[in-house]
């Protein structure tokens, strides 16, 4: 049986949708163990324990995680890998899953690949390449497989409450993890009580045709449960955060349906959202590229088709 | 604009050539390599160029003994990037070009980056772009920092350099804006959020056609062509597909009706 290590950045109260999807994938792979990024209360181990965790890997200090830069988690995920006999290595496709598992190849001596969907059972991974042009099949040669996955990509796995006893953590010394940045202040991101944008299974965006106001846009999520997105001119003229940008140097999302409003569809934009199950795209312009990947083209005012769409759904619903 | 403190800066920037993100991009069907005809500049790596930059320019620029020296590892085409780097204003070039460096991932490409920069040696700040269009893993950065033993300060909205030669800097995480901190020398990568990339001008064009493009090969860098290239490579490519393109669907025009169409639709979809 293969040994899975699950790379989990912040153990939470209950497991988020992302990290069940890497303990689903990895106890259909083998034997799935956890490595804690963070520390994990006794409520937050069970959780992980009921999706699917059969072991805990953790820093002796988990201090040292969270004052520096990738560095540390470096350290402890190669000790985790060690003590383990790891075959693999599972890791959410965040900015800091691919960084600490670039880092953890070259100490290892072993490959990555980011942006996976899929893998089998010989460890060869699904991935889409060039914005989404072409899927690709690909497979780590040497050491053990890094391998990230993207939000939305396989079933997550149940979180039950296993009745089992939890098992512990088992501590590891992080040693000299070498030079890194300090993190001397962090200010969380403000919950907005919607779903989070890379998980969610549906979003609603806006571009620059929103024109400053975002309220037809929240309010068309809200009736429907959805995250909010934006193109970058939207988060670039300050009407939304910065953390809701959707596209290449924003979030990719693989939602069920993601919703366009008031955006042109420029290829930085495509790129990361083309891979959404279901596209409706609402624009003014014919001519507007957004119209060639939709499912639903609304030729239109979103001013007036987003209300009115909120409006329907709240009356279906009762 | 100019403020002469501190000690003069030697800057190292990576970029990449790689094909244009404007047209369709093609796998070569044997040994799926990118068709790399028509390419430019990644044009996430303008922004590492630019803090490279204003980072040369805190300091008094060229004149204050402040250097930035742009790389590429690539073929023959790449020293492209170099040239519009040097455009931009940077002040030397270096191109790594080797046929035995065909098919390298990651692992193998921040390998010879890395022995090339040692190679070079002293710098101060090592910049990159937070990713490349065509790889878009963001690897190459990271594993930077590790073979070099720098401090990562990686896809960063922000950068400033005090005259203690502390930079401090915004990066967006998973947990939240970190403020983060760290003495010289470092390796930062940036995002898009950083800056604006200036465009070369007329004198810019001028000054670098006298400005010097040194090449490097695997022998010069000693390094063993086994350990690079698709044999050096910690990965490799099975197979590939191109997908169906999407294709639109309906399209209506709007009459005030068209928010109902739109709930028709993810009914009909079973999406509510
Ligand atoms: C390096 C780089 C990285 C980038 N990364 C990203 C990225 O990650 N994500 C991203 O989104 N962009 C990104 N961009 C920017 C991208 O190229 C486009 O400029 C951007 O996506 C345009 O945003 P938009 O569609 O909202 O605005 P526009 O292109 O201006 O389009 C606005 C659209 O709204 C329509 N409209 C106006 N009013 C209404 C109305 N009342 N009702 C309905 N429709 C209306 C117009 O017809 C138009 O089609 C990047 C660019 C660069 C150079
Ligand atoms: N072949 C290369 N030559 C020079 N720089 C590179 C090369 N590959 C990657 N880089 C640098 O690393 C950054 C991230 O690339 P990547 O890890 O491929 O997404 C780029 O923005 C470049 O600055």
């Amino acid at each position: 049986m293969l040994k899975i290590l699950v790379y989990i950045h912040a153990p939470a109260q209950t497991p988020t949708k992302g990290q069940r999807e890497l303990l689903a994938l990895a106890a259909s792979l083998g034997e799935a163990a956890v490595v804690l990024g963070d520390n994990a209360d006794d409520a937050a181990r069970a959780g992980l324990h009921g999706a699917g965790a059969t072991a805990f890997y953790g820093a002796v200090t988990p201090e040292q995680l969270r004052g520096e830069l990738i560095a540390p988690a470096v350290s402890l995920l190669v000790a985790a890998v060690r003590a383990a006999g790891a075959d693999a290595v599972l890791l959410p496709n965040t900015m800091e899953g691919r960084e600490i598992a670039a880092r953890a190849a070259v100490r290892l001596d072993s490959g990555v690949i980011t942006d996976a969907v899929a893998v089998d059972q010989e460890l060869n991974v699904t991935k889409s390449v060039l914005a989404g042009s072409y899927t690709v099949r690909a497979r780590i040669t040497r050491g053990p497989a890094l391998i990230t996955l993207k939000a939305n990509s396989v079933q997550p796995a149940e979180a039950q409450d296993s009745g089992a006893q939890v098992p512990p953590v088992q501590t590891l010394e992080l040693g000299e993890s070498g030079p890194a940045a300090r993190i001397t202040a962090t200010a969380p991101h403000i919950a907005s009580g919607r779903p989070e944008l890379s998980e969610a299974r549906f979003v609603v965006a806006g571009g620059r045709g929103v024109d400053g106001d975002f309220g037809p846009v929240e309010d068309l999520a809200d009736a429907l449960g959805a995250a909010v997105g934006a193109s970058r001119a939207a988060t670039d003229a300050g009407w939304i955060d910065h953390s809701a940008q959707v596209g290449q140097t924003g979030v990719t999302v693989s939602p069920q349906l993601y919703i366009s409003a008031g955006i042109s569809g420029a290829i930085q934009q495509k790129a990361g959202m083309q891979s959404a199950k279901y596209i409706v795209a609402i624009n003014k312009d014919p001519d507007a590229p957004i119209f060639e990947i939709a499912d639903l083209g609304i030729i239109g005012d979103l001013a007036s088709v987003l209300p009115q769409a909120a409006a329907e759904i709240r009356r279906r619903q009762g | 604009m100019s403020q002469k403190t501190g000690t003069p800066l030697n800057i190292l920037v990576l970029v990449k050539h790689v094909p244009d993100v404007q047209f369709e991009r093609h796998l070569l069907p044997n040994g799926h390599r990118l068709d790399r005809q028509d390419s430019v500049l990644s044009e996430l790596d303008e922004y590492a160029i630019e803090a490279a930059l204003a980072l040369a320019e805190s300091r008094g620029g060229e004149k204050g003994g402040n250097h930035v020296t742009a790389l590429t590892m690539g073929p023959a085409g790449a020293a492209n990037a170099v040239k519009k780097s040097l455009q931009m204003g940077a002040s030397a070039g270096v191109h790594i070009s080797d046929a035995a460096l065909e098919g390298s991932d990651a692992g193998a490409t921040s390998l010879v980056l890395a022995t090339a920069i040692k190679h070079l040696g002293g710098f101060d700040v090592v910049l990159t772009g937070m990713a490349s269009t065509d790889a878009e893993t963001s690897l190459v950065p990271a594993q930077l920092a590790e073979r070099l033993g720098l401090a990562q300060l990686t896809n960063l909205s922000a950068v400033e350099l005090d005259d203690a030669n502390i930079i401090t800097a915004t990066r967006m995480g998973e947990d939240g804006a970190q403020t983060l901190s760290a003495p010289l020398p470092v390796l930062i990568s940036v995002t898009d959020q950083a800056n604006e990339p200036r465009y070369p001008n007329f004198r810019g064009i001028l000054a670098a056609k006298k400005k010097k493009i040194t090449t490097l090969s695997l022998a010069e860098l000693g390094i063993e062509a086994s350990t690079v290239g698709t044999a050096g490579s910690g990965t490799r490519v099975l197979d590939a597909a191109p997908h169906e393109p999407r294709s639109a669907g309906e399209i209506i025009t709007d009459s005030g009706q068209a928010g109902l169409a739109l709930v028709d639709f993810l009914a009909d979809a079973k999406l509510i």
